[in-house]
């Protein structure tokens, strides 16, 4: 009697568990195409810290859920193989020691950045390279993120570690996303698409709360392509005009089974529990810095006058 | 003795139906015998042979491992000549805070190392400072002539 009542609240433990992984996982693979909050409108509306009880009755901290968007260079790579509790908390604790010194902004593929650069074979010591953001990718200290430009006709991207100390800047010159998560296809794209001034001003938002989504659709060149673009699913570009065999092939080579494959998406995931944990323990000091921050810059604003 | 260079092509796992899976990796990018280069200089024979449709042909790279990257002197086959030049940007991916190029760039050299043309429209890595110094030193060439002829460095 007493062992069916154990096993049945085990079963329903494992099977909630299971949902609420999968729930997480369900949302984070259907690209979000709703606009995010950020940190500060979320700050400044709602409680942050939401302060949730479990089962012995103590208090637990819960970063707020945006923070997976704005931070996600803090979870892990899923891949079990390369899974190390030790050293993701040693890396964190690194990340943030990083952030301390330097502001690392919230940005996304399809924001204008300007990073400076400490280099030693430059007249002047700094480089400053402004370029769209096309993709960003890794985990922990190894973080990247790849800035394309277009100068003097001539298509430039520079991948950039986010953790890198040479790096004395990263700034957001202008903040927003694009329908698709890499932009690796305006290599292929007219050069109009990429170029941005080198001298670009960061331009204020009017509405902090949200960032937007660029709707914009890109022109492709004419074939050769780099990659084959109508086999991938991309929201950003133009109408591709090509014969319909290329269609009919992506077709048979395409496999649409995929977005049920539940394991998969588990696999390519890091579980909810876990991201709360995760974020939970960095999260204080991330507010921190972020108040900090604030306070300089109104502080910066008060003295001008 | 071979020496490794690092490698950023990511492999690819492709599975043909009905047949085992075969090992694939991204395009290397890689300039060696016979990859076609775009001159960036303003010197008549580059000019010549880009606007006519005909580049200049890598023959020789002047490498251990005959593979060239960004500083490297490669012989290349321009116009019915033999020219020496030096690639200045290369399309293979690079290690961070090095920038890619959407091209093969090459400067056109004569053999002491003074660049045919007066003037590149077209940035240029700042890291090839570092390069050609050495390079400098180390073969007795002045390869750096051809950054004074560099209008912008990236």
């Amino acid at each position: 009697m007493l062992r069916r009542a154990v096993l049945q609240t085990f079963r329903q433990g494992l099977a909630q568990s299971f949902f609420k992984r999968y729930a997480v996982s369900l949302t984070e693979t259907t690209v979000t195409h709703q606009p995010i909050e950020t940190s500060d409108e979320a700050g400044e509306k709602s409680v942050p810290t939401q302060k949730t009880g479990d089962e012995s009755g103590n208090t637990v901290v819960v970063a707020p859920p945006e923070f997976r968007f704005i931070y996600p260079e803090f979870l892990p790579d899923p891949a079990m193989e390369r899974r190390n509790r030790l050293r993701e908390k040693l890396e964190r604790m690194d990340m943030l020691q990083r952030r301390s010194v330097i502001e690392i902004p919230e940005f996304y593929t399809g924001s204008i950045m300007a990073v400076t650069v400490a280099d030693a074979n430059s007249p002047n010591k700094f480089a400053r390279f402004v370029g769209i953001c096309i993709q960003r990718g890794g985990s922990g200290l190894r973080a990247w993120f790849i800035l394309r430009n277009v100068v003097d006709k001539q298509g430039v991207e520079i991948l950039y570690e986010m953790y890198c100390p040479l790096i004395q800047k990263i700034e957001v010159l202008r903040l927003e996303r694009r329908l698709d998560e890499s932009l690796l296809y305006l290599r292929d794209a007219l050069p109009e698409y990429s170029t941005f001034p080198m001298d670009m001003e960061p331009e204020r938002r009017l509405n902090n709360s949200v960032v937007p989504i660029n709707p914009l659709k890109v022109k492709l060149r004419p074939r050769p392509w780099l990659e084959r673009w109508e086999r991938q699913n991309l929201q950003g570009v133009e109408d591709l005009n090509l014969p319909q065999r290329f269609y009919d092939r992506a077709e048979k080579v395409a496999k649409p089974w995929e977005k049920y494959d539940l394991m998969l998406h588990y696999r390519k995931t890091i579980p909810a529990e876990e991201q709360e944990k995760i974020f939970a323990e960095v999260h204080s000091q991330l507010q921190q810095q972020e108040l900090k921050r604030k306070l300089r810059r109104r502080r910066g604003s008060d003295n001008e006058y | 003795m071979n020496f490794q260079m690092q490698n950023f092509a990511r492999i690819l796992q492709f599975s043909v139906p009905f047949s085992r899976s075969f090992h694939q990796c991204q395009p290397l990018n890689q300039i060696q015998l016979l990859t076609r280069l775009r001159v960036v200089d303003n010197s008549t024979i580059g000019k010549e042979a880009m606007l006519e449709g005909r580049p200049p042909k890598c023959i020789h790279v002047y490498n251990k491992t005959r593979i060239g990257t960004i500083g490297d002197k490669v012989l290349v086959a321009i116009k019915g000549q033999k020219k020496k030049a030096v690639i200045v940007g290369v399309k293979q991916k690079q290690a961070p805070l090095i920038p890619k190029f959407d091209s093969n760039n090459i400067v056109l050299i004569e053999d002491n190392g003074t660049p045919i043309g007066t003037r590149i429209h077209v940035p240029v890595p700042s890291i090839l400072r570092k390069i050609l110094k050495e390079r400098s030193v180390a073969k007795q060439i002045d390869f750096t002539k051809l950054l004074s002829i560099a209008t912008k460095f990236v």
